[in-house]
């Protein structure tokens, strides 16, 4: 009997399974498409899914007209010090909160974990006048200030060195006469390596993908990452669909190729921590 | 007072110096942590919370206290009440649509096969994509004259449509765009709990004569329930937050129509950083917090409620009680 009706439905599964895949990369083929097309083909009707002539002119031109070179590496640097920040703030503090007791711990604890579930949505205002008062409107550093530290960095390196660093590892080092930071570079943190693995992913992919501060915090597109300038030269100067296309293709290469490397740690990662804040 | 002195005085303990130590470098290397979380998020936080309570001028947000007129104002505003009902909408939409196909798309991929990983990576795949690119390329598949989506449409007989041109549309097409950038989170995480579910539980109702239909509905859902919870609360959250794929398609002149398609974040951002009306804007974010604040508590409130529960019937079980 299972024969008869198991049939058809598997391969009705695997056609809506088929469908819904080509729904999600389409878009994706479709940017790389047209960021391979010369201009008279970007707009030919039919749209053309393959293009006829396959060029990289638009690439060049995206950095030749606009500063997308500079977006580019002011892009790349914010992701990568803003992972090194998190990195270093999360470690610390995961270390300090596994393994020490002092009195205001729990509250401390508590209080870095709870401002997760406030999106900066919510308190961009008070913080972009801080920063006016700092003066660190259109600075790089305003720029990257709020992304030097992650609520879900630091409780995941505290459950891993909790779980996986044991006591007796560290009195040992103290024993032997280490200083306390001598004890977590040299002890503790070459042992990190698989939660510095995954948060390095997440902070990477969060910084990179930051829209709304980037847009309120620079007003010269000295400043501009990759994202606000694609999102501004979509519509604000003339730049054809071709080169922007591009812009988009480059934009996405770096957190793909991280992703097609890293496909399981980072789901599973995902899972764990809801990437987010 | 009491004396301080070196020895060891009764009553209260001296640290050892390791002891000491330790909790030097506790303090020091938290120290800088907790400032920076201070400066960049704990004060901003509080201080949202009082702005909104008073009247702005450039550069000063304190400029007088007013008490609850702001939020007074909010209500009788119709781009507020007109953005906060539009973001419900997408809010709801978004999160049924995605959790639908998330489910569905979980269903189908829950044993494990080389086939069952590619799709998952290939689903996954606009999870990761910052949402600017995506958000350009789909302004650019709604195009009403040489989009892709209008061309597709076409042969099965439909007119073009101006998808991102007309109010109705408009939000349909940013709520299909969504749901494609994260129904593979919500996914992912009903497959983790789909895998979770013991295979004796599914071949015993199956030695019953249970139908696929009826596992899956009497078995599989309730036990997914904590879980269905986790991914309806976040997803409605997230939703509300949306932003960036509105700024990006409502901007430019292929652009919707600005209102059809305002949502909360939206608002605050013109009247913050357009308009200056900063003590105003904070009150809107005061009003988003308070929407996260309660779906955030509804989650948590919800499934204490059943570990609660849980633990009673065990005890009852057990005879304890």
């Amino acid at each position: 009997m299972k024969n008869y009706s198991g049939k058809p439905l598997v391969i009705l599964k695997h056609l809506s399974l088929l469908l819904g895949a080509s729904i999600m990369v389409l878009p994706f083929i479709w940017m790389l498409s047209t960021s391979l097309k010369p201009p008279h083909e970007v707009l030919s009707w039919p749209p053309q899914l393959i293009p006829n002539t396959v060029t990289i002119q638009n690439y060049v031109t995206v950095f030749a007209t606009a500063p997308f070179a500079r977006f580019f590496v002011n892009s790349v640097l914010m992701a990568s010090l803003s992972t090194v920040a998190i990195l270093i703030t999360s470690s610390v503090a995961g270390y300090v909160f596994a393994k020490f007791n002092f009195p205001l711990k729990s509250f401390l604890f508590i209080l870095t974990l709870s401002t997760a579930m406030v999106p900066l949505e919510v308190y961009m205002i008070p913080l972009y006048m801080s920063m006016v008062k700092m003066g660190w409107v259109n600075k790089f550093i305003g720029l990257i200030a709020p992304y030097l530290i992650m609520s879900y960095g630091i409780f995941f390196m505290r459950q891993n060195i909790m779980a996986s660093i044991p006591d007796e590892l560290l009195d040992a080092a103290r024993i032997d006469g280490a200083s306390e930071w001598r004890i977590f570079l040299s002890v503790v943190f070459p042992m990190l390596g698989g939660p510095i693995g995954a948060i390095s992913i997440f902070a990477f992919q969060q910084t990179w993908a930051a829209f709304i501060w980037p847009l309120i915090i620079t007003s010269s597109r000295e400043l501009w990452t990759m994202e606000l300038g694609l999102g501004m030269f979509q519509y604000r100067f003339t730049v054809d669909l071709g080169p922007i296309n591009a812009g988009s293709m480059l934009s996405i290469i770096p957190v793909l190729i991280m992703f097609l490397l890293m496909r399981k740690k980072i789901i599973q990662g995902i899972t764990l921590t809801g990437m987010k804040g | 007072m009491k004396r301080i002195s070196t020895e060891s005085s009764p009553g209260r303990k001296k640290l050892s110096e390791t002891e000491f130590k330790k909790r030097v470098f506790a303090y020091t290397a938290i120290l800088p942590v907790i400032l920076i979380f201070g400066f960049v998020r704990i004060v901003p936080i509080f201080q949202n919370f009082l702005y909104s309570f008073f009247q702005s001028t450039i550069g000063n947000p304190l400029q007088q206290f007013i008490g609850f007129t702001n939020f007074k104002d909010l209500f009788a505003d119709d781009l507020f009440v007109l953005s906060l009902r539009n973001t419900t909408y997408f809010a709801v939409f978004v999160t049924l649509f995605s959790v639908a196909f998330a489910v569905l798309l979980a269903a189908l991929l829950s044993t494990r096969s080389k086939a069952s990983a590619l799709y998952e990576t290939i689903y996954f795949l606009p999870v990761i994509t910052p949402m600017v690119p995506v958000a350009v390329v789909w302004k650019w598949i709604y195009d009403p004259t040489y989009g892709l989506l209008n061309y597709v449409l076409s042969w099965v007989g439909i007119e073009p449509i101006g998808w991102l041109v007309f109010p109705n549309t408009a939000m349909v097409a940013i709520i299909i765009m969504s749901v494609w950038k994260i129904v593979g989170y919500n996914m992912i995480i009903f497959l983790v709990g789909m895998r979770d579910i013991p295979e004796s539980y599914i071949e015993a109702a199956r030695i019953d004569g249970a139908s696929t239909m009826q596992v899956f509905w009497r078995i599989i859902m309730p036990l997914l329930r904590p879980i269905m919870l986790f991914v309806l609360v976040i997803s409605t959250i997230n939703s509300y937050n949306v932003f960036t794929q509105v700024f990006i398609m409502t901007s430019g002149p292929q652009g919707a129509p600005g209102n059809a398609v305002r949502t909360i974040v939206f608002d605050i951002y013109e009247n913050a950083f357009r308009y200056f009306r900063t003590g105003y804007a904070a009150a809107e974010a005061v009003v988003l917090f308070l929407i996260i604040l309660a779906l955030t508590l509804l989650q948590f409130g919800i499934s204490g409620n059943k570990e609660r529960r849980d633990k009673r019937r065990l005890l009852r079980k057990g005879g304890l009680v």
